[in-house]
């Protein structure tokens, strides 16, 4: 294929570059840390954003395959002093076979009662931690959770974290555009639509639906992974369902499947927070305004957030051939 | 031979019979309808016939196999692809996205082309993309095909349900009242279109309410009144026979009835 320097393609290497350059432009180590947790929450939104956005159906219990990866991790490298690259996969594939187990029974519902069914295997799961103390620690957490070492280099400072964390999250964002243009995501999208129609199609809808909770998950285990060895400290206490509440936000703020608004809505509600410090107590309640003038501004003037946002959404959006096909 | 059989089917709702020993049967590269007056049960057949529903009792047999018990996801498989009553096409995707669904069990690729965007993944997709453009054509939606689909007017999404069902390659196409909410003119082209679908490959089972689109474009009829089969016959027959046109406008509507 020839490379054409359209402006979609500029835009795209001008911002890599800039993502590159950004924790070198004298940043503090507490403001790269937020961008790791930026890049963090995109790919969980990206993550919920397949299950949710693409094929349609609530999940408010995200976080828990976040928490199983974060223990996963944090357990195999502390009692097996496992190598990172190990803990990390393992992190994925138990976060991806738990909800698995769980979707089997959950995704023969939708809609509300979906949503309720997740929300209670997150916090079961949530309270088994807490309350497997022999093995878990429970309350107390889980202290000095080694770095990584990736490749004989161990990562000392957020800087590595972050461009470990980019890369996943770039990973994550083109392996989700290819998903989406196959078979299989058309499948999903034709799920969210018209479950009935898709399945005088020959869709079946529920293995479908189990197959992409799984792939979320492990997802989801994967970043719950990089979280505990970034954060070098886990307890059960960060893996609330608020959390769930807010990748969720994440998602629907964005747009419902589309991969540009998630990471936008993740990156903003991130820093967000942060830079309400300044307020204290009162803080979460301006947090709360703010999120519900966004709401109201996606809803009410659709077309301004479209303005705003034009040159991120043509950037990822999918590529179009000579004839205007997507390809 | 017959591609499609219907023996004595029988299903009740709750302790009322909706579909009483109905049979019927489609002959290879025919068109034959299905038709009755309001709540005669025909859509019920139809998705008996569909696997939507069980039925109580009887059977029914496609290409000489019982397919009684097989899941509706799985009938498409078997050469057996429906349109719906009230248009359910995939509102968010685009009219070739759409027939692309249909056509997606003779897209052949593995999880991993699908996820690298390979060269099985290119020529699959552009191999596909070729038929279904070329059913759009036919159909007459091909510069439609990157609209999103939830924006066509009716008729198109019509069309589109058509479109998609041809996609997937049926040897019997069952449409649900295609011509509900049609134009005359939308009509006549629409029974243009289907006249020209049978072929050795393709049989098409009509359910319809529009009189003038069944008598022109059937080569036989069945007619079913209150869950239980009232007549059969060539379309002329049909229109002659007293029963049906007692049970379509009551007694003494001939006339109106027979200029259809």
């Amino acid at each position: 294929m020839r490379m054409i320097l359209n402006r979609k393609r500029v835009f795209l290497i001008l911002l890599l570059l800039g993502l590159i350059a950004l924790p070198f432009a004298g940043l503090s180590n507490y403001m790269i840390r937020v961008l790791v947790n930026c890049l963090l929450y995109s790919v969980l939104a990206l993550s919920l954003n397949m299950f949710s956005g693409i094929c349609g159906q609530i999940s408010l219990g995200h976080i828990g395959f976040f928490c199983i990866g974060a223990y996963t991790s944090a357990l195999m490298a502390l009692r097996l002093g496992a190598p990172f690259v190990v803990c990390f996969l393992f992190a994925g594939l138990l976060a991806g076979l738990a909800a698995f187990l769980i979707g089997i029974p959950a995704l023969r519902l939708s809609g509300g009662y979906l949503a309720i069914i997740t929300l209670s295997f997150s916090e079961i799961i949530r309270l088994v931690i807490l309350n497997w103390v022999s093995f878990t620690r429970g309350p107390m957490g889980l202290p000095s959770i080694p770095p990584i070492t990736l490749f004989g280099i161990r990562f000392a400072s957020n800087i590595p974290y972050y461009f470990f964390m980019l890369v996943f999250c770039i990973l994550v964002v083109i392996l989700m555009r290819h998903i989406i243009n196959s078979s299989f995501g058309r499948d999903l999208r034709a799920i969210r639509d018209d479950e009935i129609a898709a399945e005088a199609m020959g869709i079946n809808c529920y293995w479908n639906k189990v197959t992409v909770f799984s792939c979320a998950a492990l997802v989801a285990g994967l970043a719950g992974s990089v979280y505990a060895h970034c954060m070098r400290f886990i307890d059960p206490s960060s893996f609330k369902t608020d959390v769930s509440f807010l990748v969720l936000s994440m998602v629907v703020l964005g747009g419902m499947g589309s991969i540009a608004g998630s990471i936008t809505a993740a990156v903003v509600l991130t820093i967000l927070p942060e830079l309400l410090r300044g307020f204290d107590d009162f803080r979460m309640l301006f947090y709360g305004l703010a999120l519900i003038i966004m709401m109201l501004l996606r809803i009410i003037r659709p077309e301004t957030v479209r303005r705003w946002t034009a040159p991120v959404r043509r950037a990822l959006s999918p590529r179009r051939t000579v004839d205007g096909s997507e390809v | 031979m017959d591609i499609l059989r219907a023996e004595k089917l029988c299903i009740s709702f709750g302790g009322l019979a909706a579909v009483k020993n109905v049979s019927f049967r489609v002959p290879q590269h025919k068109i034959v309808s299905l038709i009755g007056p309001n709540g005669a049960g025909k859509t019920t057949v139809f998705n008996i016939i569909t696997g939507f529903y069980q039925a109580d009792s009887g059977s029914v047999e496609l290409s000489g196999k019982i397919i009684n018990h097989v899941s509706p996801e799985k009938r498409i498989s078997l050469g057996m692809a429906r349109t719906f009553q009230n248009v359910r096409i995939f509102r968010q995707m685009t009219v070739l996205e759409n027939v692309l669904i249909g056509h997606r069990r003779h897209i052949r690729y593995s999880v991993l082309s699908g996820l690298l965007h390979n060269r099985a993944w290119r020529t699959a997709e552009a191999q596909a993309r070729e038929e279904c453009c070329g059913i759009l054509e036919q159909i007459g939606l091909l510069e439609d095909r990157d609209t999103v689909c939830g924006n066509l007017a009716y008729g198109k999404q019509k069309k589109l349900e058509i479109a998609r069902a041809l996609a997937s390659r049926p040897k019997l196409l069952l449409l649900d009242e295609p011509a509900a909410g049609l134009n005359p003119q939308e009509t006549q082209e629409l029974s243009a279109f289907i006249c020209t679908l049978p072929s050795d490959e393709l049989s098409v089972l009509l359910i319809e309410h529009d009189m003038s689109m069944v008598m022109n474009i059937s080569d036989y009829i069945y007619v079913v009144n209150q869950g239980e089969q009232l007549a059969e016959g060539l379309p002329e027959t049909v229109k002659r026979n007293q029963d049906v046109i007692d049970a379509y406008i009551g007694k003494g509507g001939v006339r109106r009835f027979a200029e259809g």
